[in-house]
């Protein structure tokens, strides 16, 4: 092999068919879901269960870029509404959870439904509570063992679960759910269950109002003596204890391998927030007459010229950066620090960038009637959620230095 | 297909090139920096690993493996180990690739050999011209066309001007645009000065005035074609796009170790998030930078247009490494305010990306 950006022809026609998609499917909705804080986008809940999950038409006897193809599907609907695309009925992170902890029987039960017939299903991954954020090994969901019925009981009180309110509610749907079976033990005795919609003990308290994606159901989750069937926890049971360091929180570090499949779609997700600006501002300073002349001698750039400038070289080392991470989760390579890179450089990247859009769009980039002033409200989570700017910080520092957590917190 | 990893050849002459970095340039950076000079041991010794002979056609005494992809791997590995160096080692890309791509038969078959022969024969280019309006596309230097072919006037500067050269490539505004010019170093009218600059001390980088210098027709580059110069400024952007990388990365990982080994209040100032998340935010710029450069550099190899990409290359990398180096000067502390430690070469040396270096390799 050798060092090569050249998408596969399967990846291009990936390109073009969620580009289409975006620009017929989710542009002109986007407003109104975004105004209608917590509707349920039907006709695009419907459109992507009838067809867009059906996915771009590729060859499949000829190669594909694999989890790259991934992240540009991620880009580009996200370039379409970042939002919406978190409503897409489709296994998310709960998916990612299954798929990155799970056993293969798991991933069988828990995952092939969503390729099923049937009316729309979602997944969704609940982690964070109202004190455990960043600090997911805080959290204090319990999970008990009844060993009468081989049933696990949860009990407490999950926040921001993105599609919470789907997966907790609609028949079918899975919500993944972080929650300690030892508290003694530390991240070793942290598990991930599947809780299947309506379980009862599962209760949705209600959705956050948000400054952006708001077309994005973001759900408070109450647990009370909520059980499951013992083969719903993911991965191995035992609890790793606290005192065998070496291993003391393999059962965790298993759940936070989620994030390295995860961050860069994220990061991806972020990727098309900034382009649809970008291109935004780009077209209107073109509508005007202002072209971005690349080969400008320093006297001669103009401010916005610089700005646009610096804003896609931020914009493409974001994109390729993002390429990279999966490009190592196609070779099965750990990818761990390469996941936090992308989502740190894209998440900070974006939001500068949809800043700078409405900066410079002046009062247009203000105004409601047009979308850039959502895409600026829509791209600050992407350096919030999964994992914040710092926390990836934190990751690529370690890795860096060599450091082990407890030696840079 | 997308793919980051280069190839099993290209990896092993990075490596080969990382370990001359390490051992014979590192050694030799704070010293050819003080003395204003370049270790003519180290230019030797490189010649012989044929890292420039690469981009020169076989039947001129090359590799006859042209690849803008490659340029860039060495360039990042040389500078890792010292700019200075590292833009002297690859200074005869300045001739060998202008003259490969755009030569007539004539200036491929006299200049290319002068290039690969047993000893190191440095090249030149002269791109940049004093002011503060310089422009690389647009030269003030002008070429007029006589009978007796072009006489050239105009000042330049960061020429490098290693000793032992013969020829030297001019940009000069032709007919609408920067066109390339062959001139004998000892031609008459051209006269010569040391620039003492900022940073880069070790690499020797002259201002050249150009005073009613008369060329024979044959000196312009392509001959009556005259091609542009844009694709050799772009192969420009994207080497020292590289370079920024490589300095840049040597800046990390001084900065790492220092920050591991230093302490204050009882621990190593790298477990402090100030320090931390700095050299967090250093090897993530770094990345980006460098795939930039990489993809520039695929697209001038497919031949793309590459102008807008290597353009973006540059941009991103000259800011990342004035960053990334000013951020090392910081984590030193007091000491990287020294002359005794590195970064504060770094700092001065990054000033040269984003002030003005155009051309000064080429991949």
């Amino acid at each position: 092999m050798a060092i090569s950006f050249e998408l596969t022809e399967n990846s291009q026609i990936s390109i073009a068919h969620y580009q289409a998609m975006a620009l017929e499917q989710m542009r002109p909705i986007s407003r109104k879901y975004d105004e209608e804080e917590h509707a349920l986008p039907v006709e695009w809940v419907n459109y992507w269960w009838e067809t867009g999950r059906k996915g771009a038409p590729v060859d499949v006897s000829r190669p594909t870029d694999g989890f790259v193809t991934v992240c540009i599907q991620a880009e580009e609907i996200c370039w379409g509404d970042c939002g919406l695309y978190l409503r897409m009925p489709t296994p998310a992170l709960g998916g990612s959870a299954v798929g990155a902890a799970g056993t293969p029987e798991q991933r069988e039960l828990f995952l092939s439904r969503f390729q099923a017939d049937g009316h729309p299903i979602w997944g969704a991954m609940a982690i964070t509570e109202p004190s455990a954020g960043s600090d997911a090994s805080a959290i204090e969901t319990t999970a008990d063992f009844d060993p009468e019925t081989e049933e696990w009981i949860l009990n407490g009180h999950k926040i921001f679960c993105t599609a919470g309110q789907q997966s907790a509610t609609v028949d079918g749907g899975i919500t993944v759910v972080w929650a300690t079976v030892d508290k003694s033990a530390g991240r070793g005795g942290i598990k991930s269950f599947v809780v299947p919609a309506n379980t009862p003990g599962m209760e949705l308290i209600g959705c956050e109002k948000k400054m952006g994606i708001r077309a994005s159901d973001t759900a408070s989750l109450r647990f009370e003596n909520c059980r499951v069937p013992k083969d719903h926890l993911l991965g191995n049971p035992d609890v790793q204890k606290k005192s065998s360091k070496k291993t003391g929180d393999k059962g965790f570090k298993g759940a936070m391998a989620t994030f390295d499949a995860s961050r860069p779609i994220v990061a991806a997700m972020a990727v098309g927030v900034g382009r649809a600006s970008l291109d935004f501002l780009k077209e209107e300073l073109e509508r005007q007459g202002v072209s971005i002349r690349y080969d400008a001698p320093p006297r001669e750039v103009t401010a916005i010229e610089r700005d646009v400038t610096e804003m896609e070289a931020d914009l493409q080392a974001a994109r390729l950066l993002t390429w990279k991470a999966a490009w190592m989760m196609n070779k099965g390579k750990p990818n761990n620090l390469e996941a936090s890179i992308a989502k740190a450089k894209a998440g900070l990247a974006v939001t500068r960038i949809c800043q700078k859009a409405v900066e410079l769009l002046g009062p247009v980039g203000y105004s409601r009637k047009v979308l850039v002033e959502k895409w600026f409200r829509d791209a600050k989570i992407n350096d919030i959620f999964e994992g914040t700017q710092q926390i990836n910080q934190l990751i690529v520092a370690r890795r860096i230095l060599d450091y082990p957590s407890a030696m840079l917190r | 297909m997308i793919d980051f990893e280069p190839s099993e050849e290209q990896a092993l002459i990075v490596e080969t090139v990382h370990q001359f970095a390490e051992n014979e340039i590192r050694p030799v950076a704070r010293e050819s920096d003080e003395s204003a000079s370049l270790s003519v041991g180290v230019l030797n010794s490189a010649h012989e690993l044929g890292l420039v002979a690469n981009g020169i056609p076989e039947e001129h005494g090359g590799g006859g493996d042209p690849s803008a992809m490659l340029g860039c791997l060495i360039a990042e590995e040389l500078a890792w180990g010292d700019l200075s160096t590292a833009l002297g080692i690859l200074s005869p890309s300045l001739l060998a690739v202008p003259v490969a791509r755009l030569g007539t038969d004539e200036q491929r078959a006299r200049i290319l050999p002068t290039l690969t022969g047993p000893s190191f024969v440095p090249g030149a280019l002269a791109a940049v011209e004093p002011r503060f309006d310089s422009d690389v596309h647009r030269p003030q230097t002008t070429a007029k066309s006589n009978a007796d072919g072009f006489q050239i006037d105009g000042v330049k500067c960061q020429v490098p001007w290693i000793e032992g050269g013969k020829d030297l490539l001019v940009f000069a505004e032709g007919e609408g645009g920067a066109q390339g010019f062959l001139v004998p170093r000892d031609a008459e009218g051209l006269t010569v000065e040391i620039e003492k600059n900022l940073g880069t001390h070790g690499l020797p980088l002259a201002e050249v005035a150009f005073t009613g210098v008369q060329v024979a027709p044959s000196a312009r580059l392509g001959g009556d074609d005259a091609p542009g110069m844009h694709e050799i400024i772009d192969r420009g952007r994207v080497g020292l796009a590289a370079c920024a990388v490589g300095m840049s990365r040597a800046a990390l990982e001084v900065s790492r170790d220092y920050a591991k080994e230093r302490e204050t209040f009882g621990s190593p100032i790298a477990t402090r998030q100030a320090i931390a998340f700095k050299i967090a935010d250093m090897a993530i710029e770094i990345d980006g930078a460098r795939l930039l450069a990489w993809e520039a550099a695929c697209a001038l190899d497919d031949g793309k247009p590459a102008g807008r990409l290597a353009a973006l290359a540059y941009s991103q990398a000259r800011r990342v490494a004035l960053k990334v180096a000013d951020d090392s000067v910081q984590i030193f502390g007091g000491h990287g305010f020294i002359r005794e430690y590195l970064p504060e070469m770094y700092l001065r040396n990054a000033a040269g990306f984003t002030s003005s270096f155009e051309a000064l390799t080429l991949v």
